[in-house]
């Protein structure tokens, strides 16, 4: 049940933080679900990874451990690459099809 | 006073994810992710996470977004067109998913979690300097860091063999 | 240490070489080897019989097959019994090879004719020396093999490959009878070793009614049936004649077929443990006798009429056998292989001197033209006939009186058919050689090697009635018969010659009154001629329906429905799910994910109604 005012003068609730996690992470899927844009749709996908990463840091405080941040770290350094490459592959299927919508991208239909 | 800091940047990195989701054209919603990003460097700050605030604005916000929107403005990509053919069951199941999806994940926070449990407070942070995050990085996470290394030189060949030009 | 198994061996290499590399060889390699492997076992025979053979040579090589309380060892035996075979086979055989090879001199496949020949011999031998029954069943269904592969020499004959099927079928029926038997003695004497066997049935009383002695003396005789051509599985005998001549003589007149009287009088024992058994053989053998002999009077070509009479005189042996003469029958058998082989040596001499031509409606006056050939087979013709002095009188003779004592009408049927085989032997050798040459071209006579055979064989046919084969076998048969009342042996004698003289009258003095009265008989001739249409019944009520049944329920219903079914239908489902499953790959990025979603939204229900993740 959400906190009474009196107690939130100690602090946020890690809950808060989980939670914010949670809708930040459904906004990713739902935009991954209904936008048509290529590049649009990866940055949902940036948006997902972000919004996990805040979680890791919210049980890294919790637990008054570091291992949380590096796990943020190493995500954040696989996201650029994960960016790099995505882009580029992008870019080769713009070369080829001309087109950036992501229905049309459906040779692989049986 | 963390409350309030963090009622204002939560609901501004929600009001950024939401115009991103919502704009049509591929800039905006990159630089609403850019201010969703923004929006998260502060609130790592408030759980005391200095060294990854500094790097999620150096590597996020400062570079995966340009080179995104970067991309954006080589390719040209204008506003999108009306649906052409849709998926069916993107259509059927994709809002009612989403919002099952947000109130199972909810749910599971809430009984796993009591909220008297922790309190978050700046002050409170325990660990998450620069000095910190090095230790660990050096010691404990050596063998993950040198493999991410080579990740990323894996990625910079992959990126320069599929955009280069086709060769005559 | 006798070695005794270098008498089955030497032929067993002989084939070995020849199969092996007789393709390359010229005709005179193969014939040497061939001839020379069995002339050395023949050779090696008589070694082994030159320090006589009172008791009785064993010698045990090693254990075939030992299993709870069965113990087969691998066992070569040579007591008197065996040594009158091995004679007449390496002996035999050896002429017969010899002839084989002016004979086939023409034909294609030589070798591999000779290498068939050779194995033949290595079965035939390892059958007449095992010393317990399941080794002789090896060599029993060898010969078996051997006589299919010799039938169907000429492949690419139709009638000659259908002869051969007939003849490995029908065989099998009475191999299968043969093993129910085996199945029988290993239950009764818990060994298959001839000295178990027969010492353990000395214990045994004499069975008056039905027992399990009996059972096993029937199925034995259905296993000697097979093999030895009686009644009712003779049919293949008469259509193996389509093998080439050599293989007629030596297989189905002097070796295999005779592997059947062998194997009774092996198993005398248990026979005269069981009276019943004895009569249903001395009854099969006169049945036989008798169908086959009036048989061979309607024949027109030549070499079914020896088959038929083989057959009728495979029925005098068993005759003997079933009346306690076993000793008498095997004499017959000495004798029989001496003319019969030469009946058949000569036939084919008569054939090779008539480019290939076999019926004796167009032969005729050919003692002009191939003298010493009919001067051979006369000597056979006085043997089969019964006429005294000669062999073939003082073996059918024996039996004849053996049948007297054992029940007389048996006697006075013998005697008749006695008649009627001087009489069809008789129409033949007039057919043959006397009157005017009805055929065209010119005949010639054979060569030495084909010649010098058959006089050898013709001198064992008028002499060998001399050879007391009774009296040799004592030790292991049992006493002989004694008694020779005059009247009896001069009523067969005067049978005998009155079948000649009969078919001199018919043939030679009133040529055309044969085919009157054959015409005036009209239904009963035809029905004779057609040999008493028992091919086609067999083919109607055993053939048909098996051939039918075989193509209707288990062809088309088991093999092409049922499992053909199950294979396809594996298949068709196997496509049928896949036509389905494909329609989740629609290639379309966002149904895709949608479906993540949707499994990690399920993924999180589960997870929050099994509690959280404490």
């Amino acid at each position: 049940m959400p906190p009474l005012p009196q107690e939130l003068i100690n602090g946020v609730p890690i809950n808060a933080y989980l939670g914010l996690s949670a809708v930040l992470f459904t906004l990713g899927v739902a935009g991954f679900l209904f936008r048509k844009n290529l590049i649009t749709v990866f940055m949902c996908i940036e948006l997902m990874l972000n919004a996990v990463n805040l979680s890791f840091v919210a049980f890294s405080y919790k637990h008054g451990k570091v291992d949380g941040h590096l796990f943020t770290f190493f995500v954040m350094v696989v996201a650029a690459a994960e960016a790099a490459v995505g882009l580029a592959i992008i870019l080769t299927v713009f070369k080829n099809r001309q087109t950036l919508l992501v229905d049309e991208v459906d040779s692989l239909k049986l | 006073m963390d409350v309030i800091l963090f009622a204002i940047f939560a609901f501004l990195s929600v009001a950024c994810a939401v115009i991103m989701i919502a704009q049509k054209h591929p800039v905006s919603s990159a630089l609403s992710l850019i201010g969703v990003m923004g929006s998260l460097a502060i609130l790592y700050l408030l759980l005391g996470a200095t060294f990854i605030a500094a790097a999620q604005l150096i590597v996020y916000a400062g570079a995966i977004m340009v080179l995104f929107l970067i991309v954006i403005m080589l390719l040209n990509a204008g506003e999108e067109p009306k649906p052409s053919h849709q998926s069916l069951i993107a259509r059927l199941l994709g809002a009612p998913l989403i919002v099952v999806f947000l109130g199972a994940l909810g749910f599971i926070i809430y009984i796993s979690i009591p909220t008297e449990e922790t309190k978050v407070t700046f002050a409170a942070a325990k660990a998450g300097s620069a000095e910190d995050v090095g230790m660990a990085l050096f010691t404990r996470y050596l063998l993950p860091f040198e493999i991410t290394s080579v990740l990323v030189l894996i990625a910079i060949l992959g990126a320069v063999v599929l955009a280069r030009k086709e060769m005559e | 240490m006798h070695h005794l198994w270098l008498i089955p061996i030497l032929p067993l290499a002989g084939f070995a070489v020849n199969g092996l590399w007789g393709k390359r060889f010229s005709r005179s390699t193969i014939s040497t080897v061939a001839v020379s492997s069995v002339v050395l076992s023949f050779l090696w025979v008589l070694k082994v019989l030159s320090g006589g053979v009172e008791q009785p040579i064993k010698e045990t090589y090693f254990t075939w097959i030992q299993s709870g309380f069965v113990n087969i060892p691998f066992e070569l035996a040579v007591d008197r019994l065996t040594a009158v075979m091995l004679l007449v086979v390496t002996g035999v055989g050896s002429l017969i090879h010899v002839y084989a090879t002016g004979y086939m001199a023409k034909e294609d496949g030589y070798y591999r004719f000779f290498a068939y020949l050779n194995l033949f011999m290595f079965f035939m031998l390892l059958l007449v020396m095992a010393n317990n029954y399941l080794l002789m069943f090896v060599g029993w269904e060898g010969v078996g093999l051997c006589s299919y592969l010799l039938i169907g020499f000429y492949y690419l004959k139709n009638s000659a490959t259908t002869a051969g099927n007939k003849a490995f079928i029908v065989n099998r029926i009475g191999d299968f009878g043969f093993s129910l038997a085996l199945f029988l003695i290993v239950v009764q004497f818990k060994s298959l070793t001839f000295d178990d066997v027969l010492r353990g049935v000395q214990a045994v009383p004499v069975e008056q009614t039905a027992g399990m002695i009996t059972a096993i003396c029937l199925l034995l005789l259905v296993g000697a049936a097979g093999k030895s051509a009686q009644v009712p599985l003779y049919v293949w005998l008469p259509d193996a004649m389509e093998g080439p001549t050599p293989v007629s003589a030596l297989i189905h007149a002097a070796t295999m077929v005779t592997a059947g009287v062998y194997m009774v009088a092996r198993s005398a024992a248990l026979f005269l443990k069981a009276p019943v058994a004895m009569d249903v053989v001395a009854c099969v053998g006169l049945g036989t006798a008798v169908l086959a002999a009036t048989i061979g009077m309607t024949q027109w070509d030549i070499k079914r009429v020896f088959a038929y009479s083989t057959v009728s005189q495979l029925g005098y042996m068993f005759l003997a056998l079933g009346s306690g003469a076993f000793a008498a029958g095997i004499w017959h058998l000495v004798t029989h292989a001496f003319f019969k082989a030469l009946l058949f040596l000569g036939a084919g001499s008569v054939i090779h001197a008539m480019h290939h031509e076999q019926d004796m409606r167009h032969m005729g006056g050919l003692r002009k033209y191939i003298p010493a050939t009919f001067w051979s087979l006369a000597c056979a013709w006085v043997a089969i006939a019964g006429v005294p002095p000669f062999s073939g009188f003082h073996s059918k003779d024996a039996i004849l009186l053996a049948a007297h004592a054992h029940h007389p009408w048996m006697y006075w049927v013998g005697v008749a058919t006695a008649g009627v085989t001087a009489f069809y032997v008789s129409r033949a050798m007039f057919l043959t050689f006397f009157g005017d040459f009805r055929g065209h071209g010119h005949p010639h006579e054979s060569p030495a090697s084909m010649t010098v055979p058959l006089a050898i064989l013709g001198l064992l046919s008028l002499g060998g009635g001399y050879f007391n084969v009774p009296h040799y076998l004592e030790p292991v048969l049992g006493a002989a018969h004694e008694e020779h009342p005059f009247s009896l042996v001069a009523i067969s004698v005067v049978a005998g010659l009155s079948g000649i003289a009969i078919a001199w009258f018919l043939y030679i003095a009133r040529p055309g009154l044969a085919d009157s009265i054959a015409d005036s008989l009209g239904g009963l001739y035809k029905l004779v001629h057609n040999k008493y249409f028992v091919d086609e019944f067999y083919f109607a009520t055993v053939v048909h329906p098996i051939i039918g049944g075989s193509r209707s329920l288990l062809w088309k219903g088991l093999d092409a429905g049922l499992i053909d079914g199950i294979v396809n239908g594996t298949g068709s489902v196997a496509r049928r799910v896949g036509s389905v499953m494909r329609r989740f790959q629609t290639g379309n990025i966002r149904s895709y994910a949608a479906w993540v979603v949707a499994g990690s939204v399920a993924v999180v229900v589960i997870l929050g109604v099994a509690g959280g993740v404490r």
